[in-house]
């Protein structure tokens, strides 16, 4: 058996039972990368050695063992790990090493985890194709012609190749939901403030959470529980406790409300992606469920509020990289104004230059009541449809993305078009609610289809009952890709 | 309403970006075609709803006011492009000849 290809919770039960250790597991990756990672760039930062080394100090005072003892992971490159490489996939940041840990990090090495590498990113998180790293795009294992969705596109495309067990993302407007739904894995995206964002390199700090990208939803829901909870490093972390999610998951589904928003079955969608979502629906009815049409009416809205909201936050944070603290500097420079321009025009990508432009230009005076604080009043409506919606429904299910992966340079050089690749995501984000994308189908090329379950603030106990009872009477998530 | 040119150059002069003539171009155009989707949010009443800056029913956050460690200087500076005596170095801010 090829131990990368599992889930971590059966792993945990084969440590448990001795039949093999962490070193095996690592090993078991570390082949796997050197076949596919050619293929995949996936990985930002990854060194074999330091990985091996860290399974083997597992070895010594393992008197108690955290729950995920053994296991390894990769982490997003936005996340900060101490004295490791973190650069967000931005030459500005190159060479950058944090010289702390996130909260989730610490999180995961308190239940010993090992970490074992960085994945690669669209720059700063400005994408959905993973085409925009400074490392060179990241491909789909199930057609490497193909983008494997983004921001967290390395992430996904590394636990779905099974060059990783599991993997940390983080969502701005669907960046771990989409790249998990067209690489044909789980993907979650917590509540805002369900998981400390201390560590993660800010892009817009009102719509950002950290969640995992994992082969099941178990493993979804045990990563989630060793991540979340309240951190006084992060203010608008929620003082809230945290369900064991694994288990409170496992009952059925008779007669929860679902609804379905008419909203999110548009013109221009792909006839096999609404398909693959209505063999779902009724899959959900099988099992009990009440699946019942309804609207969520400003739904259109969502995209503009959004490219408004996460541009005016992106231009503010990204305003520390200066060539000052960290990261590049550039040569040859006049003045300390000098400096900053040139820094930024050779640090920052196309799309990062044209984000911090327009989030600037929609908070600059003269605009700022017409673009910003105008999208603020309408993403209040876009909370209120969802608040009104679960005054009745349990759960919202939808399509994750309107098509499967597109081509790697289909989009790229029309940036309203690749914005709309996010227009089933964004809601979630603005509304600060929690949603899930699970594999549920595949388009007659093979290219997976992701069924998105949004839920209640706080509530994402309901959408993995859903999702795992979905997936217990499916096989979608145990195909993988010919790599 | 349509962005130009010259809005797009003081736009990276305000956020200290420097941009070639064919990026001033391509940008006019791309954020023209961005601005005019976004207006879409014209045809929405909004005069009567508050703003959300944030989901959360934020209150201030609170804590002791006690001293506890941080990280050592040196660690917080090793980053830096130039810096000397745990100081960060940068270029002359202040212009004696005015």
């Amino acid at each position: 058996m090829e131990l990368n290809t599992l889930t971590a919770h059966a792993l945990i039960e084969l440590l448990n039972k001795k039949d093999i250790s962490p070193i095996d597991i690592c090993n078991n990756i570390i082949n796997r990368i050197d076949k596919t990672e050619k293929t995949l760039n996936a990985l930002a930062h990854f060194d074999k050695e330091k990985s091996r080394q860290r399974c083997e100090n597992l070895r010594e005072g393992t008197e108690k063992r955290g729950r995920l003892w053994g296991i390894p992971i990769f982490i997003k490159d936005n996340i900060s790990v101490k004295d490791e490489l973190t650069t967000c996939s931005s030459k500005i940041l190159k060479d950058f090493r944090s010289p702390y840990n996130a909260t989730v990090i610490e999180k995961l090495l308190a239940a010993n985890a090992v970490l074992m590498g960085k994945t690669n990113m669209d720059e700063f998180a400005f994408g959905s194709s993973t085409e925009t790293s400074c490392y060179g795009p990241t491909r789909n294992p199930w057609d490497p012609k193909r983008i494997p969705g983004g921001s967290s596109g390395g992430s996904a495309a590394a636990v779905a190749g099974d060059e990783a067990i599991f993997a940390l993302g983080s969502d701005t407007g669907g960046s771990i939901r989409q790249p998990a739904g067209v690489c044909g894995v789980v993907g979650l995206k917590p509540t805002y403030g369900r998981v400390s964002r201390y560590g993660l390199i800010a892009f817009a700090s009102s719509l950002d959470q950290i969640g995992p990208i994992t082969k099941d939803v178990e493993d979804a829901a045990i990563l989630l529980k060793t991540i979340s909870g309240h951190d006084e490093m992060d203010s608008t972390s929620a003082d809230m406790s945290v369900p064991d999610y694994a288990s409170g998951m496992k009952k059925n589904i008779k007669g929860m409300k679902i609804g379905i928003p008419k909203e999110y079955f548009i013109e221009g969608m792909d006839k096999e992606v609404k398909d693959s979502i209505k063999l779902a629906i009724e899959k959900l009815e099988s099992l009990g469920a009440i699946c019942e049409n309804m609207s969520l009416p400003h739904t259109e809205y969502a995209v503009s509020v959004y490219y408004l909201v996460a541009t005016a936050e992106a231009s503010s944070n990204l305003a520390r990289f200066d060539g000052v603290q960290y990261g590049l500097r550039a040569e040859n420079i006049k003045s300390i104004i000098d400096m900053y321009k040139k820094t930024r025009k050779e640090g920052f990508g196309d799309e990062a230059k044209r984000r911090i432009i327009l989030g600037t230009f929609a908070l600059s005076s003269g605009y700022y009541d017409a673009y910003y604080l105008k999208a603020l009043k309408a993403r209040t409506l876009i909370r209120k449809d969802f608040d009104e919606a679960f005054k009745k429904f349990d759960a919202i299910v939808t399509p994750t993305s309107p098509t499967a992966a597109f081509k790697i340079g289909e989009k790229i050089s029309d940036p309203l078009t690749m914005y709309l690749s996010d227009i089933f995501t964004i809601s979630a984000n603005l509304a600060g609610i929690p949603g899930i994308s699970i594999p549920c189908g595949f388009t007659k090329n093979n290219l997976p289809v992701g069924l998105q379950i949004l839920g209640k603030p706080f509530d994402e106990e309901t959408i993995l009952k859903v999702a795992y009872n979905y997936e217990q009477n499916t096989d979608w998530h145990k195909r993988k890709p010919a790599l | 309403m349509a962005i130009n040119r010259d809005t797009v150059k003081y736009t990276a002069n305000l956020a200290r970006i420097e941009l070639s003539d064919k990026e001033l171009d391509h940008f006019t155009d791309q954020l023209g075609r961005i601005l005019a989707y976004v207006d879409k949010l014209n045809t929405l009443d909004v005069a009567k709803h508050e703003p959300t800056s944030h989901v959360l029913e934020m209150k201030n956050i609170y804590r002791e006011d006690i001293v506890k460690k941080s990280l050592p200087a040196p660690e917080v500076i090793k980053n830096a492009p130039d810096r000397e005596n745990n100081l960060f170095k940068v270029p002359k801010i202040i212009d004696t000849e005015a």
